[in-house]
């Protein structure tokens, strides 16, 4: 079994690299995009008026209250039927983005609330406006504090991904029907696995400099 | 008091890491003796406790509960401990338990006894102790006094042969201190064979039988307690016992008599 | 009123499929908690080897993402016995959900105090009767709150049988949205339907930590 493995490993790499590089672009822009999305959503709930409110929270919520891959159907099969058809890239990106900016939006929030309504005070006292204490005191802070939670959302973004691979119908399944699937998807397995294992060093130092005593976040993701 | 021994060390030697907590320490403690251990914070009493139930395993030296020696190779330890009582300064009730449930959960389980039997059995220790009203109450719902009791009674009920106090009252607020030492005096009176470390002297001065002073890891000097406190031996004794009546002062309300 | 017949009938047909999803998450929820209770345990408690591999698995099993789980156990267990899609892909749900169960209940063991320990041992329990009847107990009420986190993931996972075959809510959804050619009506319900049972599931955890919890 494993030489047929490695034959397999040999004979389908230049896809399976292709493959890896699409799976990270598409984690980083999710990645970015969900903090787009997902810090003015935590700033909103923490600081918003009544309406602003109201809107993060159900985005959050509804975000988070349904499974990735309904969302992905939704957005993909969906919308065109409303009229509104994007390639299957543009998509995934942006349901990618939107899942994981509210997971994000609880993350940042909580990491705000830590940072204490003292600090608000403080920055206010010298004189600062509401937006500058925001920006120079509080966010500082709690993006330090959200880091941990949010290395960990990094790392499990790269899983994520795969779901998307299943509607977007991938080599990877269509290779498939040459090959033994248990390779197929074994060999998909590992990758991962290294994939998964790089990012959390990489977070993991990046962690280490940043590093602050403060507050553990609950990790809530896979 | 009998002759009979129920605890001897002999030679106990105990390291951590690079330093060596107990560096050759023997003692003996016969039937119904009250011993009281004294000594700086950090001198190893604790690890001698610990070592005297097993649940410290110690480097060398040899440990005998009446005529069996627990440190022997192939030594049933869980066994061992069924007839050691040991109370800790942080008392550990078992959270998920009620006062009655913690003092019978040994009988059930460790002794396989009736459940009616325990019961009724944990109710009489509790009475002992002084809180049968508390049998249905949560560790949380009580004060760190009748935590303390609690954990006595749950000691108690498995009738062991010798009781281990490790700084019992060293985490409680002053005012409930009375209470655990007037229990653990009643037990004193009733005959138990008792080993307590603790920095309360009044209670050694009125309740024990002999007095060991402990200091890095050595015994200094160990006595009979009236010698201990008015004639001790050694400069470094007397040095000791004095601070610590100072810091503890001699008589507190609520305390025995 | 034709579309108004389509509705009721779409409705009724996803809801069915409501019975095979919480099926699935049930069956891998309890999968996952046996064997990631015993992964724990063995984390925490094992012998140096033993808790190593115990570790090894979990993360190994962490980095791989549920849904190729899924396709991997599907394929090797039909290679081997004949079982329903439904099944084996509760079954991989659960596999995966017990390396992730078994980081919260590595947690909260040990969050029970160390004293704990010590005092059922002073008392002549056996490691193993202490960790049946002391530690246990109070680090299953300890991973309560954490725990709600994973059923729910879990909830939401089950959708992901989908790719096997598996005639639960997105399946069932696709299926209409096909018949009668209203994707977006037809996802959305099952979004709608997923939405409601995440809620509730939730506020029924959310009732059985205040009930269990234990005051430290």
């Amino acid at each position: 079994m494993l030489d047929t493995l490695l034959l397999f490993l040999q004979r389908t790499a230049p896809e399976l690299v292709q493959g890896t590089k699409i799976t990270l672009q598409l984690a980083l822009i999710a990645l970015s995009l969900g903090i787009l999305f997902g810090l003015p959503a935590a700033l909103a709930r923490v600081y918003g008026g009544v309406i602003a409110r109201r809107l993060a929270i159900g985005y959050i919520e509804l975000f988070r209250g349904t499974p990735l891959l309904v969302q992905l159907f939704l957005v993909y099969y969906g919308l065109p039927d409303l009229g509104l058809t994007f390639s299957r890239l543009f998509a995934a990106s942006i349901t990618l983005g939107l899942n994981s900016g509210a997971y994000q939006a609880e993350y940042f929030r909580g990491a705000i609330q830590a940072v204490g309504s003292g600090q608000m005070v403080a920055a206010r006292a010298v004189g600062m406006s509401r937006l500058q204490a925001i920006c120079y005191i509080i966010l500082p802070q709690a993006l330090r504090l959200a880091l941990p939670a949010w290395s960990n959302e990094a790392v499990s973004m790269i899983k994520y991904t795969a779901v998307v691979f299943l509607i977007a119908g991938q080599a990877k399944i269509l290779a498939g029907r040459y090959f033994n699937p248990i390779e197929v998807y074994l060999s998909v397995a590992l990758i991962y696995i290294f994939l998964v294992f790089v990012a959390t060093q990489i977070m993991g130092g990046i962690e280490r400099k940043m590093r602050t005593p403060g507050l553990e976040m609950e990790i809530e993701r896979h | 008091m009998n002759d009979e021994t129920i605890i001897r060390v002999e030679d106990l030697r105990k390291s951590y890491q690079e330093s060596e907590i107990i560096k050759g320490i023997s003692l003996t403690v016969r039937e119904q003796e009250v011993v009281v251990i004294i000594g700086p914070s950090g001198t190893g009493k604790s690890t001698l406790l610990r070592c005297i139930n097993l649940l410290t395993r110690p480097d060398s030296g040899r440990i005998w509960l009446k005529e069996q020696e627990i440190t022997a190779p192939h030594t049933d330890e869980d066994k061992v401990r069924q007839h050691i009582g040991m109370v800790f300064q942080d008392f550990n009730l078992f959270n998920h338990l009620t006062a009655l449930q913690n003092v019978t959960i040994g009988l059930t389980k460790v002794l396989r006894m009736d459940s009616r039997e325990a019961r009724d059995k944990g109710l009489w220790e509790l009475e002992r102790v002084g809180l049968v009203e508390k049998a249905a109450s949560y560790p949380a719902q009580l004060s760190g006094g009748q935590k303390q009791r609690v954990a006595i009674a749950r000691a108690l009920a498995m009738d062991p042969d010798v009781m281990l106090f490790d700084e019992p009252t060293s985490a409680l607020d002053p005012e409930l201190i009375g209470e655990v030492l007037g229990v653990m005096q009643k037990l004193a009176r009733e005959g138990m064979t008792m080993l307590v470390v603790t920095h309360e002297m009044g209670f050694a001065r009125e309740v024990s039988d002999r007095i060991v002073f402990m200091e890095n890891g050595y015994i200094v000097e160990e006595g009979p307690s009236r010698q201990m406190f008015y004639a001790p031996k050694f400069t470094r004794t007397r040095e000791f016992l004095g601070k610590i009546s100072e810091l503890y002062g001699e008589n507190r309300p609520g305390e025995m008599q | 009123m034709e579309f108004l017949k389509d509705l009721i009938f779409l409705i009724n047909y996803l809801l069915q499929g409501t019975g095979v999803t919480l099926g699935v998450t049930l069956i891998a929820l309890s999968t996952g908690f046996l064997f990631g209770t015993l992964l724990a345990v063995l984390r925490v408690y094992g012998s140096k080897p033993v808790a190593r591999f115990a570790a090894v698995y979990s993360t190994l099993i962490r980095a791989v993402p549920v849904v190729v789980i899924i396709f991997i156990l599907f394929f090797v267990i039909a290679s081997i016995v004949d079982l329903s899609p439904f099944l084996s892909g509760a079954l991989a749900l659960g596999f995966a959900s017990a390396a992730y169960q078994s980081e919260v209940f590595r947690g909260a063991i040990l969050s029970v105090p160390a004293g704990q320990m010590m005092a059922a041992r002073a008392i002549g329990m056996s490691r193993l009767k202490a960790i049946s009847y002391i530690i246990l107990p109070q680090a299953i009420r300890l991973a309560i709150p954490p725990w709600s986190n994973e059923a729910a993931i879990v909830l939401k996972d089950s959708s992901l049988v989908f790719v096997i075959g598996v005639p639960e809510i997105l399946r069932r959804a696709q299926y209409v949205s096909a018949r009668t050619l209203e994707p977006f009506i037809a996802f959305s319900a099952a979004a709608a339907i997923y939405f409601i049972m995440t809620f509730l599931v939730n506020r029924g955890l959310d009732f059985f930590e205040r009930r269990y919890r234990i005051l430290m």
